[in-house]
C-alpha cells in the first residue's frame, strides 16, 4: 500500500521517466483515495510547466509568424 | 556626386534586432539567474550571449525565432559557467542531510502528510502563470532552495534537459537526480503554497 510520501515520489518520477505498470497502478489507486495527494499531483504538474515563462509566445517583442515549434 | 557621400544607412533590420535584444535582456537575466544562482555570473553570461548574438548576427540570417535563437546562445553560456563553477569547487556536496529533514518535516512516520503540510487547492493552473504575483513567489522560493536542488530543477524544468543529460552535466547518478528533483518539487510546492496563499516566502 502506497503512503503519501511514496506517492509524491512517483508523482515526481513520472515527470522524468515513464512509470512502470506497477508504479502507475499503485499511484493511481492512491490518488483515487487521497485528495491531498491529488492536489500535490496537480501542483507538481504545474511546476513542470514553468519553462513556459521563457517561451517566445510570452514575449512582448513580435515573433515572426512562421509557426516554428520552439520547445 | 557629393564630395562627402552619406555613410551607408544602417540596415533597418539591424536596428530592429538591437531593439529586440534590449527588450529580451531582462528575461535572459532572470533565466540565467535561476540557473547560476549568482547575479554577477548571470550578468556575465547574458553579456556574453548578447555579444555573440550581435557578432554572429549573419549566422542567424533571418530564420524565424530570433529570441529563441538568442536563448539558445545563452543556454550554452550558462552551461559553460556552470561547468566553471563546478571546476572551481563552488558546488556544495551533492548529498545533504538537511534536504532529508526538510522533506521529513512534511510527512508523519506513517508516510501520511503532516496535517499542517497537507496540500491545498491552488485554482486554475493557467490563471497562476498569468499572474505576476505567482512569479514573484516562484522566484523567491527558488532563491530559498538549496543551490544543488535549484540547479537540478532549473536544468530540468527551465533549460529542459533530460535527467540523463543532467547527470552528465552535474556528475551524479540518474537515481540521485530523480531524488533531488523529488525534493526540489516538494520544497518548492510547499513554499509556493505558503507564499501564494499567505504572502510568506520562506523555503
Amino acid at each position: 500500500m502506497l503512503m503519501c510520501q511514496q506517492a509524491t515520489r512517483l508523482m515526481s518520477l513520472k515527470l522524468d521517466r515513464p512509470l512502470r505498470l506497477g508504479e502507475r497502478l499503485s499511484l493511481r489507486l492512491h490518488l483515487a483515495m487521497c485528495g491531498a495527494c491529488r492536489e500535490c499531483d496537480r501542483q507538481f504538474t504545474l511546476l513542470h510547466g514553468v519553462g513556459e515563462r521563457f517561451a517566445p509566445e510570452r514575449q512582448d517583442g513580435k515573433e515572426p509568424q512562421d509557426g516554428e515549434e520552439t520547445k | 556626386m557629393t564630395a562627402h557621400p552619406d555613410p551607408a544607412p544602417r540596415e533597418p533590420a539591424e536596428d530592429d534586432y538591437r531593439r529586440r535584444l534590449a527588450a529580451v535582456r531582462p528575461r535572459l537575466q532572470s533565466f540565467a539567474l535561476l540557473h547560476l544562482r549568482d547575479r554577477t555570473q548571470a550578468e556575465d553570461a547574458v553579456q556574453e550571449a548578447l555579444v555573440a548574438a550581435i557578432e554572429k548576427h549573419d549566422a542567424f540570417a533571418g530564420r524565424s525565432g530570433y529570441e529563441t535563437w538568442v536563448f539558445g546562445i545563452l543556454k550554452y553560456k550558462i552551461l559553460d559557467a556552470m561547468r566553471a563553477q563546478k571546476r572551481h569547487g563552488r558546488w556544495e556536496p551533492l548529498h545533504d542531510e538537511a534536504d532529508d529533514e526538510a522533506i521529513d518535516r512534511q510527512f508523519q512516520h506513517s508516510g501520511r502528510w503532516q496535517p499542517q503540510a497537507r496540500p491545498s487547492a491552488w485554482g486554475e493552473p493557467e490563471a497562476a502563470f498569468e499572474n505576476d504575483h505567482f512569479w514573484q513567489v516562484f522566484d523567491a522560493c527558488m532563491i530559498g532552495l538549496p543551490d544543488n536542488l535549484a540547479r537540478v530543477f532549473s536544468l530540468r524544468e527551465l533549460m529542459g534537459l533530460s535527467t540523463g543529460d543532467i547527470c552528465h552535466e552535474v556528475g551524479i547518478k540518474e537515481n540521485n537526480c530523480w531524488v533531488m528533483l523529488h525534493r526540489a518539487r516538494l520544497r518548492l510546492r510547499a513554499c509556493i503554497e505558503r507564499g501564494w496563499l499567505t504572502e510568506e516566502t520562506t523555503c
